[in-house]
């Protein structure tokens, strides 16, 4: 076990960050829900010891709630790639309300191959809660999880729907990467839009560690 | 944003740019901000760095102050040379500004110390 901030203490940090006021459906702007993000970085640091004292890249990083819980969680820094511009200012705003100075914030498209340049393989740890890719852009989460890939050299966290996990191992064998489904969380999504009929709609998803390995 | 980013960052996915590095920055603001001083980190973070890149950006800013030009032999024993480094990589932030392409001199805003590198669609 690693050092790590108490569990409560953390999700009371994540539960303060402020969230999308107008979600944009084509970017799948979710929060990451603060009970669910705080576990997932307690976990990464107390079982692993990837979060302290690391270089840690958090792709489509909206708000800020993972970027923030691995500022606290002492990150050596964090560097989060967003492409929107009111996710930035709204992360830019909590970032402001913590005083965290382990953070840096980049504006950029991660579906685009470019961004990698120069940071290829030189992340320790890289978390992303992606989009799912069910809203008209099919196969989004693989193509942020390549960029996981090449900016790693060593692990890589991520949230993927249950339903696709036949497939995300699929993906992560190909790339050389050994691919371990942490948990099996149900993602309790708020209907933050207006096509949403139910209040609230449970969704299955998969806590995955991949682990670069060093012929790859 | 700090030096360390602008050390990774380049304007390569520009239509025509071969190598797009480094980016020069034209700074209106920047502050100095405390960072936690993790000797460890800050000596796995050097050899990622293009230290020539990092003192002519420093020096472009007038923040380099006593940064040796070249990195010190067996610097991960030496605090004195870590203190600096993580000085210019990490407390160094450009708050506002604008990051150049040094082959085309497309311009990249830098607002509340977050540089938009996103391009038009006619720019790809």
């Amino acid at each position: 076990m690693w050092p790590c901030m108490k569990l409560r203490h953390l999700q009371e940090l994540l539960q303060q960050i402020d969230g999308f006021d107008n979600p944009k459906v084509h970017l799948e702007q979710y929060i990451t829900p603060p009970h669910l993000a705080s576990h997932m970085l307690h976990t990464i640091q107390t079982h692993y010891g990837d979060i302290d004292g690391k270089l840690i890249a958090d792709l489509g990083s909206g708000c800020g709630g993972l970027t923030l819980g691995l500022a606290a969680l002492n990150a050596g820094l964090v560097i989060g790639f967003e492409v929107d511009q009111t996710a930035v200012e709204i992360c830019h705003s909590n970032i402001n309300d913590q005083a965290f100075s382990n953070i840096d914030i980049v504006q950029c498209d991660l579906t685009s191959n470019s961004f990698l340049s120069r940071w290829f393989k030189q992340f320790d740890t890289v978390i992303m809660n992606p989009p799912f890719g069910t809203k008209h852009n099919a196969g989004i989460d693989m193509d942020f999880l390549q960029k996981g890939f090449a900016l790693s050299h060593n692990t890589i966290y991520s949230l993927h729907k249950t339903s696709t996990r036949a497939h995300v191992l699929k993906v992560a064998k190909s790339n050389c990467v050994k691919a371990e489904v942490l948990a099996q969380l149900r993602y309790d999504l708020p209907s933050s839009y207006k096509f949403h009929k139910k209040t609230s709609v449970d969704i299955e998803v998969d806590f995955f560690r991949f682990q670069i390995l060093n012929n790859s | 944003m700090k030096l360390i980013t602008h050390n990774m960052l380049t304007s390569k996915c520009m239509k025509g740019v071969t190598v797009g590095y480094p980016l020069k920055i034209q700074a209106v603001d920047v502050k100095t901000t405390e960072v936690d001083f993790n000797p460890e980190f800050i000596s796995r973070l050097i050899p990622k760095v293009d230290w020539n890149v990092l003192c002519s950006a420093a020096e472009s800013i007038g923040y380099l102050e006593d940064l040796p030009k070249e990195v010190t032999e067996n610097y991960e024993n030496n605090v004195d040379f870590l203190k600096k480094a993580h000085r210019v990589l990490l407390e160094i932030d450009i708050i506002n500004g604008e990051l150049i392409c040094p082959e085309t001199g497309r311009k990249f805003p830098i607002n509340n110390g977050i540089p938009n590198m996103l391009l038009n669609e006619d720019e790809v």
